[in-house]
C-alpha cells in the first residue's frame, strides 16, 4: 500500500535563526547531535504559545486539521523537552510545509511582489514605487511554495506509531 | 537599495531572464550609486541545484531585492528567510535598462 500524501502545512513567518546551541562548561553539549525541529512544528509553537491562539484557530492558520495541530504541537514539545534535558542543539529545518507570503500585483507596472517582513507595512510597489497594488488570493501566487520532503516518513502519522514499529528515526535514538 | 535582476545578456539591451537559477547573467544594480554590474551565471548548466546555488551568489551580494520571470520551488524558503524580496516580472519581453529606468522612480 502506498504510503498517504501528508497534506502540506502553511508557515506563514519563517524562523529568524537557523536553530539553537546549549552553552556552558561541559564542552561536549556544545558538539551534541542536533534535534530537528521541523518548520511545521515551529510554526506550532509559534501561533500557539507566541500568538496564543487555541489549537483549533491554530489548525485553521496551518491549513491543516485540529487533530493533526495537535499532533504536530505535542511532537514539539516532546522534541524542545529532548533538548533542554538532554542539551542538545536545535536546528529549525525540514518537514512537510509550504511557505507563504503574502504576494501582490501592483497596478501601475504589472509586476508581482511579496512581502517577507511581515512588521513592515507593504506602502509602494518595489520595481516602479506606484502606490496602488492588489493583494492576490492565496492560490493565484506565481510561485507554487513547496519545500522538498526532508521529513518523508513512510506510512506514519505521529511518533508513536514509528517508534512501536521499531524503526530508525533520527530524533529519538534508542 | 541593492536589485538584483536576471539577464540574457551583458549589456543593458539585453532581455529579462525569465529563469532565476539558470539565468545566462545577474545584474547588480545599486540605486544609489548607480553603479550596474554583470556577473556570469556559473551555475546555468548544473542539472540540479541551480537555484540553491545561485541564491548563494546572489545573497553575498546583499540584495534588498531580486527581480526575475520566475523562481523555483527550492529556493524561496530561502530568499524568505534572507528577508529578500521578490519581484515577479511575467512580461520577459523587458529590457534590463528599462527595469533600471522603473527602480529610478
Amino acid at each position: 500500500m502506498s504510503p498517504k500524501n501528508k497534506i502540506l502545512r502553511r508557515v506563514v513567518n519563517p524562523p529568524p535563526v537557523k536553530g539553537f546551541k546549549p552553552y556552558g562548561p561541559n564542552p561536549d553539549l556544545r558538539i551534541s547531535e542536533p534535534v530537528t525541529l521541523f518548520y511545521e512544528e515551529y510554526e506550532a509553537i509559534r501561533l500557539c504559545d507566541y500568538d496564543g491562539l487555541n489549537h483549533e484557530l491554530a489548525s485553521i492558520e496551518m491549513g491543516i486539521s485540529r487533530p493533526t495541530f495537535t499532533r504536530i504541537y505535542a511532537g514539539a514539545l516532546q522534541k524542545l523537552a529532548v533538548a533542554l534535558v538532554e542539551g542538545r542543539q536545535i536546528s529549525i529545518g525540514g518537514g512537510q510545509v509550504y511557505f507563504d507570503t503574502q504576494w501582490y500585483r501592483c497596478l501601475g507596472c504589472g509586476c508581482h511582489f511579496n512581502h517577507p517582513n511581515k512588521d513592515q507595512e507593504v506602502t509602494h510597489c518595489p520595481l516602479c514605487g506606484d502606490l496602488h497594488f492588489s493583494p492576490i488570493a492565496e492560490n493565484k501566487s506565481p510561485i507554487h511554495l513547496v519545500e522538498p520532503g526532508t521529513g518523508q516518513r513512510r506510512g506514519t502519522r505521529g511518533y508513536g506509531r514509528m517508534r512501536r514499529r521499531g524503526q530508525n528515526c533520527k530524533n529519538y535514538p534508542e | 537599495m541593492k536589485a538584483i535582476m536576471t539577464s540574457t545578456g551583458n549589456h543593458l539591451d539585453s532581455k529579462l531572464d525569465s529563469r532565476f537559477g539558470r539565468c545566462e547573467f545577474f545584474v547588480v544594480y545599486d540605486t544609489e550609486s548607480g553603479s550596474v554590474e554583470f556577473i556570469p551565471n556559473p551555475n546555468k548548466d548544473l542539472k540540479e541545484g541551480a537555484g540553491i546555488a545561485s541564491v548563494e551568489l546572489v545573497a553575498s551580494k546583499n540584495p534588498d531585492l531580486i527581480i526575475s520571470g520566475e523562481f523555483g520551488p527550492k529556493i524561496k524558503n530561502l530568499l524568505d528567510s534572507l528577508q529578500i524580496q521578490l519581484v515577479v516580472i511575467q512580461d520577459t519581453e523587458r529590457k534590463i535598462q528599462n527595469i533600471i529606468n522603473l527602480l529610478n522612480h
